[in-house]
Formats: structure tokens, sequence, C-alpha cells
């Protein structure tokens, strides 16, 4: 991915807006904004081109602090405001930004169909298993039992996986990243503009007001070795401080093994462009949450007829069957007579 | 035509018929009608026809529910609707004849197919006795035919299988009615060729029945005479029989030609409005993109998009997906965007009667969002008429960057007339400029892009699209700082908001309104959309029999026009005929303190020409005694 030829003609400050940041201080969202904003610049296109779609929420917010163009649109939608933009404006680099109650509650009919579709647009989902705009409420990816105000007694809604979710519509591209790994998010991030389709990121992020620490088991550093499986195309399923842990897939479920006690054979090699997405979904559903080994990097890649270019190209070949547009003609096409 | 003999039968000069073909939904009787009138459009009658369809798509064959039913007029005078009541009914069956026998003018023609009142059928469409010899006809001069007999000995030559041979009927139907009403069979039988090109026993099988049924007229001995209908004197030009959703459609899609702009349509299908999604569907060579959505509000919400990105963006729906949008709608609002929203009404509240017409969608148009979510509403008043609302739709939305609300209707949206098809360079240009360059300054003197700095006269803000070097900005449903958009909770901001978007849309221009008929009569008929043609006719009629009636009809709904309250302060009386509960009544009274009268009717059936001139006349009459 890496272009030794290309020169950035921007700067991450030419991606930031005017604008007042206005998260809570030590959200993690900061960490996500400060990401794509150093990514930007390798992407090799140009603010103008660029445009972020939000629903509402906190995430939501994000298009303000980018010196793009930017929508911010209404609760949940932003998935289909964002299709239609991509249709009518298949030059333009689209990304949507959402939260967990965004695109998994209020909008995940629009997530899924645009999934399905394939459309050309870049979904970050910053999931912080809480609705924080509203003040603490549990959300479609809170565990259950959660204690919110408005589940006193505990949440008794089985959450979501988003990444189970998006691989059930056969999204063409999913990842997990989370934010307190710049890197990590910066790679992630790039393969999913380069992804030619709908590419679908579920970000860990951190709610350091109403949930806060809750995938720490999984993000702190301390943890990171026992808790963090890094995805690698091609290779072996390992973690561990030392790779002396391993994935293996015994009869359709993913499991965690010491690699000492198999042979390396047995490891899941990981292929993120394999057509059937039922390997993927078993590694999206390898934790049961974010405090046990935990998949992080591209789950799934493939090639798919792309949604908006497959639109144009029906129009090109429209044109050439029937002609270009005539008015005349059209309004006379149902027979006329004269009087 | 015919190789045997003929009778001389009279030949009648009449001005008009209204002829209703009803059947099951499986015989054809659309497809009978819309070629019926085709041929009388040719022969250049004025013409008016109404569809009506079961709301199932195959309800059990030979019952009630599955009557479809097609209404066509045609005249040697300018008609502006169906008809009340049809003068010759088509009845294919049993069920077919219960259901529309009430609508057949007293002494009124009926041709029934006797072939289907067996005992099975009569008992599917609840007939305790066979109508056909219990005296239930009396009222009316029946002509019993045995359709399907003479259709199957008709195609038996082509060996069509038994079970298939009866599907020809509607021809023989066809042919009977072209006879009778002397409509020339060439234009027909070419149809046939190119609507069943490639399968060849149908072309020979409907060709043998539709002559089957024009000698059949001839040979029978049972009509006493057939008719001529002359041409009408419509104005000189070149004619297409048009609906009002077609219509609808064409117009969009021109108006994306005259403000060179790609059309995007985000819709969801929807009784009775999906015939819009089909058509601009099938206009790619256009450029136009349709996006068949997963729902109303993306369907909506896409078009939002696409008109951030600088297409001309259009949604389609109807009631129960009006109410769905509002949201999105009132995001449009506050975005400030393009947007043009197709409304075919249809009978509510919820499901109601998807295939059936109503008006009472016009105040959820114009207040059917949260808050003060001001735009503008339109509403064509005949199916040609669609295309043109369409085009002001669009000017409207393009140059005042708003979403707009058309409110046509199921009635429109089906029936057909002769439109005189415009000439292409007459239709006026909408186009708009893109901003491209900064507007303002910050204080360090530099150029910036102030996406809320308005045009001082429209109020209109700056269209800047994605692309556009240098003016990258962010708009969004939170209340935004006039000029810079930048989101602001200020007090006195919002009320400025508040007001700037009131103002932009009350200022809209808008043509004024004219008064047709008897400027100087005490009494004015106001009306708005569908009702046009049925209030025309009755004002038509009441002008006949001595009585001076003033027809004010409504397109532009949101703002008024400027001079309406000066017009309708200058009468009497106003009364408002509408296919609801008195919203247009309750808008005017509320605005100019003016008492019109609320004519409703909303049983999912066009007013008629009889109801309305029966309504006014009794108001006309009480005027006269006080």
């Amino acid at each position: 991915m890496t272009d030794t030829s290309f020169t950035p003609t921007t700067q991450p400050g030419d991606w930031a807006s005017d604008q007042e940041v206005r998260w809570c201080p030590g959200c993690g969202d900061y960490s996500i904004l400060t990401a794509l904003r150093m990514l930007m610049p390798s992407l090799g296109t140009e603010p103008r081109n660029t445009v972020f779609v939000s629903g509402i929420g906190c995430a939501a917010r994000f298009p303000y602090y980018m010196n793009t163009y930017g929508v911010h649109g209404i609760h949940g939608r932003a998935p289909a405001i964002a299709t239609g933009l991509a249709m009518a404006r298949p030059d333009l680099d689209v990304w949507v930004i959402g939260g967990d109650g965004d695109m998994l509650s209020i909008g995940g009919n629009h997530l899924i169909h645009a999934l399905r579709r394939n459309v050309k647009i870049k979904l970050l989902l910053f999931n912080n298993q809480i609705y924080g705009l509203t003040k603490g409420q549990f959300s479609p990816t809170s565990e259950i039992g959660k204690v919110t105000k408005s589940s006193p007694m505990g949440s008794l809604d089985a959450p979501f996986n988003p990444l189970a979710v998006a691989l059930g519509a056969e999204a063409s591209f999913v990842a997990r990243t989370h934010d307190m790994d710049r890197q990590h998010m910066m790679d992630t991030f790039r393969r999913a503009h380069a992804h030619d389709g709908a590419a679908f990121v579920e970000v860990f992020q951190n709610c350091n007001v109403f949930n806060d620490g809750a995938f720490e088991g999984v993000t702190k550093k301390q943890n990171r070795d026992a808790n963090l499986i890094p995805l690698s195309d091609g290779e072996p399923i390992r973690f561990g401080a030392d790779g002396e842990f391993g994935v293996i897939d015994e009869a359709g479920c993913a499991r965690v093994v010491h690699t000492a006690d198999v042979s390396s054979d047995e490891l899941l090699v990981h292929d993120e462009s394999k057509h059937d997405p039922s390997t993927a979904f078993m590694l999206a559903r390898l934790a049961r949450g974010p405090f046990e080994p935990t998949p992080i990097g591209v789950f799934r890649a493939v090639r798919r007829s792309e949604y908006a270019m497959a639109t144009t190209r029906q129009l090109a070949a429209a044109q050439q069957q029937q002609g270009s547009a005539d008015i005349a003609q059209m309004l006379r096409s149902r027979g006329t007579w004269f009087v | 035509m015919t190789d045997t003999a003929t009778r001389e039968l009279p030949l009648q000069e009449i001005d008009e018929v209204i002829i209703r073909f009803a059947g099951d939904s499986g015989d054809g009787m659309q497809l009978t009608g819309d070629q019926f009138t085709s041929i009388s459009a040719a022969l250049g009658n004025d013409l008016s026809t109404l569809p009506e369809f079961p709301a199932e798509i195959r309800a059990p064959q030979g019952t009630l529910a599955g009557v479809s039913a097609f209404q066509v007029r045609i005249s040697d005078f300018e008609i502006t609707t169906p008809g009340d009541a049809p003068t010759v009914l088509v009845a294919m069956n049993p069920a077919a004849l219960k259901a529309q026998l009430h609508n057949l003018a007293q002494g009124g023609a009926l041709i029934v197919n006797t072939d289907a009142f067996n005992e099975r059928n009569l008992e599917k469409a609840g007939y305790a006795s066979n109508p056909l010899d219990d005296g239930t006809l009396d009222d009316f001069r029946t002509y019993p035919v045995p359709m399907s007999q003479i259709t199957r000995d008709a195609v038996a030559e082509h060996g069509v299988k038994p079970r298939d041979a009866e599907r020809s009927k509607n021809f023989f139907a066809l042919g009977l009615i072209s006879w009778m009403y002397t409509r020339p069979v060439e234009p027909t039988l070419e149809f046939i060729n190119t609507k069943f090109r490639g399968r060849t026993q149908v072309i020979d099988a409907n060709t043998s029945a539709f002559k089957a049924g024009y000698n059949f007229g001839e040979t029978a001995e049972i009509f006493e005479a057939h008719y001529e209908v002359k041409p009408a004197p419509l104005a000189p030009g070149e004619y297409t029989n048009v609906n009002g959703n077609t219509a609808l459609a064409w117009g969009c899609i021109v108006a994306g030609q005259l403000a060179r702009l790609p059309v995007f349509l985000g819709s969801y299908p929807i009784t009775p409005a999906s015939d819009i999604l089909h058509e601009m569907s099938l206009k790619k060579n256009f450029g136009v993109r349709t996006f068949q959505a997963e729902d109303e509000i993306a369907a909506a919400a896409s078009a939002v998009g696409a008109a951030f990105g600088g297409a001309l963006a259009f949604t389609s729906t109807s009631g129960p997906g009006l109410a769905l949008k509002g949201e999105t709608l009132s995001l449009a609002v506050s975005l400030e965007l393009p947007l043009v929203v197709l409304d075919i009404q249809r009978g509510g509240p919820s499901t109601g009667l998807p295939t059936k017409p109503e008006q009472a969608d016009l105040m959820m148009a114009m207040y059917g969002r949260h808050s003060e979510s001001p735009l503008p509403v339109v509403a064509p008043r005949s199916p040609a008429d669609c295309f043109d609302i369409a085009i002001e739709a669009c000017r409207i939305a393009l140059k005042y960057r708003t979403p707009v609300i058309v409110l046509s209707d199921g009635y429109l949206a089906n029936s057909s007339e002769p439109w005189l098809l415009p000439e292409v360079s007459s239709l006026p240009d909408i186009g708009v400029e893109f901003a491209t360059e900064f507007n303002g300054t910050n204080e360090d003197g530099d150029g910036i892009f102030l996406p809320y700095l308005r045009d001082p006269e429209t109020l209109a803000r700056p269209w800047a699209i994605p692309g556009t070097p240098e003016l990258m900005h962010r708009v969004g449903g939170i209340e935004k700082e006039d000029g810079t958009g930048n989101i602001s909770y200020e007090p006195e901001n919002h009320q400025l908001m508040i007001d700037l978007r009131q103002a932009k849309v009350e200022g809209v221009d808008v043509p004024d309104v004219e008064v047709a008929g008897d400027v100087d009569a005490d009494l004015a008929v106001l009306g708005w959309g569908s009702t046009w043609g049925a209030i025309d006719a009755a004002a038509g009629r009441l002008r006949e029999a001595g009585f001076a009636v003033a027809h004010v009809h409504l397109r532009h709904l949101h703002p008024l026009p400027a001079n309406l309250g000066d017009v309708l302060q200058r009468y009497r009386a106003v009364v408002c005929p509408e296919m609801n509960k008195g919203q247009l009544c309750d808008i005017v009274r509320a605005k100019y303190l003016i008492d019109v009268e609320h004519i409703g009717k909303i049983d999912g059936v066009p007013f008629t020409t009889g109801e309305v001139t029966d309504a006014v006349r009794s108001r006309l009459e009480a005027l006269s005694t006080v």
C-alpha cells in the first residue's frame, strides 16, 4: 500500500476545520480524529473531494472538525444520505461516521442495506457500548445486565456484535481497530479507503464519562498481548507476547489454543479474501466481549461489484441502446396525433 | 371489414359517450379501455379516462374484490372529467355487473357476457337469482351477448388451448364497442401485432376475437343503431394521451434538462406512486439515476445526499411515506437544499384505501414536520398539468434552495387526457449557478466561504457542491449561525434563522391567481388539485342553467398567491369542494378570515360534476333568496 513515489500535497493541519472540538476531555473520539487527520495527506486525495457524513450522537459531530465537505444529518440516516451522495457523485471520497446507537439501533436498517449494496462509502462505527449524547442509557452493543439510567436493574437486551451484523449483510470489507493504537487505526482506515466498495470498520472507542474502561480488558497496553489477536492476511493466527496462543477452527467454531498443544498446520490461516464469510463470522464471534482474546484488523476484504459505478454503467448502456436525452422524442414515445 | 352480409343500420351522431369496461382483474379491461382511448384520440375526440383497479393483485376470480374497471369518456366538445355516470357498461361477469351497475346512468346501455352468468359465478358475486332475468336490469337497455362462446368459436381455428381461448374475449368486447361507435379497425389490428409481437398464436386469436366482436355488432340484429362521435374542436397541434404519473415523471426528467443538472430519484415502492419510479427508471439514457431504497426514510435521505452533491433530487411517495419522510424533510429545510417531494395522495388514515384518491395530505404537507419547518407546496390540477407542476416545483426548489412538496393524487395519477405537446424551446430555463468563489472575508482579510450568506432578494443560500476548490463547508441539522453555518445555540440567532427560513418561503414568487368564469358573480368556487375538472364542468353546467359562478383554482398552496385574499373578499360566498374534511378551507379561513364553506367528500371516489353542481347550486339558490 505504501507508494514511495507519492508526495503528499496536504498536511494534517489542512484537514482540520477552524471549529473548536467539543468532545469531553479524554474522549476516545479525539484519538480517532487525530488518526484520520494524520492519515488523510497520504491517501492521495484532497479535502475538496472528501465528504464526511454523519447522523446524530457524539461521534456524529465529527464532520464539523474536518476541513472537508460535510453533512451532519439526522439520527441513523447517515448511510442513506451517503448512499445518495455516492451515487450522484462517484468521484468523491465519502466517509460515514456514527456511533453504536446511530448505526446499529435507529439506523440499523440503513447500515445493512448500504453494506449489501456495496456502495463505495467508508463507514466508521465508533463503538463505545453506551448512549453518550443522551447521557448514559444502554446501547445496542451494551452487555446484558448493564446498569444504566434506563436499565436500573440491568439491561435485558442481548447486544449486537457489530462485525457479525456487517458480515451477515455480506459486507465486502469488515475490520476492527481501537482508539488506543493510532498506527493500527491509520493502517485500518487506509485499507478501508482503498477498498472499492462499502467498507465497515468498528472502532473500540472509550467513553470516559458514561462507560469508562469498557475495552480496557483488551486495549490497555498490558492486556494487549494476551487479549488482542492481530489478523494478518495469509498468516496463521497467533498472538501472545511470544506467539504462544493461536486460533483453530474446531468444527466451525473458532477456539483459542496454546500453540504448544497443536501442530502448527492446525492453526487457522487468515484469508481475508475468502468469498464465503463464514470463517470471518466465526472469528468475529470468537470473543464474547472485550474482556477475552479479541481479533482486530481486517476480517474480510473481497471484491464485489461497486454499486455507484454499476449504476453509472447502466446509464452508459442505456445511452448506447436508447440514444442520449431527447425530450421531444420522449414526449412522443406513447404515440401522438394531430388536430 | 366484414365478409358477412351487412345490415343497414342507422348511424346516429351523438356528442359524447361514457363507456365503462368492467371485468375480472385478469380479463384485460385496462388494456381494452386503453386501446379504445387511443383509437378515439386519433379520431380527434376530446377524452378523459378513469381506471379503477382492486387493491389486491390477484383477488379470487369472479369475486367483487377482483373487479377491475376502466371508464373512458369521448366527446365532440371540450371536457375536463371522465364523466359522472357511464352511459354504456360492459360487464364481463356477474361480479363486474354487481360492482358497477349502480354507476350506470338510468336507461344506459348494458352489454353483458351472458356465458359468465353461471351458477358458480352468480354465487361468487352474491346474486341469489340471475339478474339477467329477474328484473334487476329493467331500467337499462340490456344487450346479452354470449362473448365467451363466440370468442372460443372464433379462435378455434388457431389451435389455441380451450382454457386459453377465452382470454381473447376482451378483444371481442373491444371489437363490438368499436363497431358501436364506428371506430376504425386498423389501429387495433396494428396494436395487436405490436403488443404481442413474436407470439403468433396470440396475435391470431386476438385478431379473430376482435373481428368477431365487430362483426357481431353488424350482424346480430340486437342493436338498433350505431353511433358516431365527431372530433372535438381542440386547439391545433400534436397531442399525446397522458396520465398524471407519467406526466409527473416526464416533468421531473425534463426539469433536469432545463436546469442542466443530473436527476436523482430516491423512492420506495408505494401505491399509487410506484409508476413514477418505474417511468423514471426507464429513462437512464437521460442520465436519470433511480434508487429503490430500503425504506421511505432512506429514499428521502438519499435524495438529500444527492442534492448536497449537486443533483436535481426527487423522492416520490404517497401519504404513509410522506409521514415517514417528515424528519428528513425538516433536515432538508434546515440544510436549505433543493429537493422535490412527489406525494400521490391516497385514502387514509394508515393503509386506508391504497388505490383510491384523497386530498387529505394538505395539512401534512404544510405542517407535518416538527417545529417551524416551512416549505413550498404546489398541486397539479389535471393529468397533463402534472408535467408543468413538476417543472414549477423544480424551479422553486432550485431558485430558493428548499424542499418543495407536490400534491398529486391517485385520480390524477391514473386518469389520462389529451395533452397538446409543448415546444421544447418554449419551456423555461430553471438553471441556477453553483457557488465557486469566496463570498466573504475573515478578520485577516482572507477570502472565506459563508454557506449561509443569503441572496438578499431570494434569501437563498449559496449552493457549493463537493469538488469545488476552497469552498469546503459543513452543513447540519443543528441550528446554524447566520452566514457561517457554524453550530450556534445563541437565542437571537435561532430567532433570526427561524424568521429567515419562514421569510424565504413566504417570499417565493407565485403568480397571481386568476378567476375563471364569471368574475362578477356572487359566489366563487375555490379549489385545488384534481377537483379542477369537476368544478370547471359544474361551473359550466350552472352557467347554462343561468347562474353566474366564479372559479378560483390554486396550483400554489404555499405560499398562496398574493392576490388570493383580495380576490376572495369580492364574493358574497366562497365554497370549496375538497376530498378531505376542509383542510384548504381552514387554511384560507385562518389566513384571510374569509368564511369559506366546505363541500366535502371522502369516499375514495373523485367528485362528480353532478355532485359539485348540486352542492354549488343549493348555495347559489340560498344566496338568491337572502
